[in-house]
């Protein structure tokens, strides 16, 4: 990872302020790091009926949960303490808001692993399996790419990021009518392929929250927000 | 925009190559061009109308090339590092210049497009429409009623004694001040506490129902809840008042001002509202002094 932006939060006068933007920088990049892996391990606990890595990711969703907040507080005392402003503010504040994310994101695997804790119970040759492995690399790759943005402070590859999120939709779309096609085969399926429908369903979302985290980058490096605006607009504002 | 924009062309179109974002850049990289200033530095409804501003202290220029409306009853915040020039462009808007011997002003600076400058104006007459507070609070060694009557008494507004009465209860009402000096008015205003002198000052300031209110760091010697009444008279004040406020204190006028303008070494490097320069300043410089990088 190249670290040729991360001075943009140095230079303050105050080394301590320094050294606050940076640990909040660091230990969000920590929680991204934790949370990937949560993700990557849950969908190789679905894939691989191991029952016991579900259990793992399952119980480390709690340190995911005590890492948002810790960083929650630190993020509350960097203001209390600086009154940051501009792009200190933005980073601030921005971290606040994509830590949410994160933690969400942390939910959706833990989802993924009770699914394939039942799932493995179940025991059967699963359908939809070839579709949640494919998504899952997407998901993955976007939230990868959207936590390198963010430490890299770029806006080109967040818009990138951005723009994955349409395809993750076609996607799932197309995996739920295949699910849909199995459902309708025979009604024994539908138990298990509803289950496999809320795995794409949370890796979906993951693909939403890494878009989340990409939009909050680009208001970091661009003090603009483009939440809710369309792609044109994000394409705008990261040209100028 | 309307026809004064016309003298303000060349400073737009520089402005333009600056206005580049430029977070990916160094401090010591951004760049100023003299008579350029980034964001919005003119207003619609001008009370001061400031063209190519220069200001020079014996051959050392002080104020360089500076181009500014400051807008009807709004409040305007000057901020920048210590020597930016910010105190010395607000002392012009008054003539408070004028008492320094080796200073020389020139350019066009307009307040309801009469010549602030004008060989033939009254200065006197000017200062009462455009009144200023200063740092230090510095009422006169003399009665809390006498402090505020003084400026209505010298410029002949009150011809009974109950007219005066009447502009002395305003005044201190306007200031905050009434009811805690009421029933002391002939006690001395030095005997007051800081805070107090202030809010005396500004009523002082008051009393002479000027147009403008110049205020160079009114707070400064001030502790945080007086702080916190000026800044509450301001806000109060900013509907019948256009208020320029020099301030070292980047939260006060992030709290106080509609506009904020960014001065530097001479230069007014950006001027834009003051949501947008705590948010995402356009010019590097800005962003460097608000966020404390340099100052």
């Amino acid at each position: 990872m190249s670290n040729t932006k991360d001075d943009v939060y140095g230079d303050h006068i105050s080394a301590r302020f320094n050294d606050e933007l940076t640990e909040l920088k660091t230990q969000f990049l920590n929680m991204g790091g934790m949370v990937e892996s949560q993700v990557e391990q849950a969908i190789e606990a679905l894939t691989n009926n191991d029952s016991q890595l579900a259990e793992d990711v399952r119980q480390n969703d709690k340190t995911v949960d005590r890492m948002e907040m810790d960083l929650d507080e630190e993020a509350i005392l960097v203001i209390a303490r600086r009154q940051p402003a501009a792009r200190d503010l933005r980073l601030v504040i921005s971290v606040i808001k994509m830590v949410a994310d994160l933690e969400r994101v942390g939910d959706e695997a833990k989802k993924i692993a009770k699914m394939a804790i039942k799932l493995s119970e179940e025991g059967q040759a699963p359908r939809g399996y070839v579709e949640i492995r494919h998504i899952g690399k997407h998901v993955q790759s976007m939230l990868h790419d959207a936590l390198d943005a963010f430490a890299r402070l770029d806006s080109d590859q967040a818009l990138r990021v951005m723009k994955e999120d349409k395809q993750v939709d076609e996607e799932y779309q197309a995996a739920a009518r295949a699910l849909l096609t199995f459902m309708m085969e025979d009604a024994r399926n539908i138990t298990r392929c509803m289950m496999v429908m809320w795995v794409l369903r949370a890796l979906e979302r993951i693909g939403d929250h890494a878009c989340n985290i990409a939009e909050h980058v680009i208001f970091m490096a661009k003090g603009e927000d483009v939440r809710h605006s369309p792609m044109e607009e994000a394409e705008r504002v990261v040209g100028r | 925009m309307n026809s004064m924009n016309t003298a303000a062309m060349p400073a737009q179109n520089v402005s333009e190559k600056v206005a580049k974002p430029v977070i990916d850049e160094k401090p010591e990289t951004a760049v100023i061009t003299e008579g350029s200033t980034v964001g919005q530095p003119f207003a619609d409804d001008p009370k001061f109308k400031l063209r190519n501003v220069e200001v020079f202290y014996g051959e050392n220029p002080a104020i360089k090339n500076i181009s500014l409306d400051i807008g009807r009853n709004e409040v305007i915040a000057f901020i920048g590092p210590s020597g930016c020039g910010k105190s010395t462009f607000l002392r012009c808007l008054n003539r408070m210049n004028d008492s320094i011997d080796i200073c020389r002003v020139k350019g066009s600076l307009m307040l309801d497009d009469q010549d602030i400058y004008d060989p033939k104006r009254d200065v006197v007459e000017l200062r009462a429409r455009v009144g200023m507070v200063f740092q230090k609070p510095n009422p006169f060694p003399k009665s809390i009623y006498d402090n505020v009557a003084y400026g209505p008494r010298i410029h002949g507004l009150a011809n009974r004694k109950s007219d005066l009465d009447d502009i002395v209860e305003n005044s201190l009402r306007k200031a905050g001040l009434w009811d805690e000096v009421k029933d002391r008015l002939d006690a001395t205003a030095t005997g007051m506490s800081g805070g107090q002198q202030q809010r005396l000052c500004i009523a002082r300031a008051i009393a002479v129902s000027p147009e403008v209110i110049l205020m160079d760091e009114p707070c400064s010697a001030l502790d945080p809840i007086a702080t916190a009444k000026v800044e509450e008279l301001i806000a109060e004040m900013s509907e019948s008042y256009t208020i320029v406020i020099v301030t070292h204190s980047m939260q006060q006028a992030a709290r106080v001002s509609d506009r904020t303008a960014y001065f530097h070494l001479g230069h007014l490097v950006e001027v834009n509202d003051t949501d947008k320069v705590f948010t995402a300043p356009d010019h590097q410089l800005t962003e460097s002094y608000i966020t404390g990088r340099f100052g």
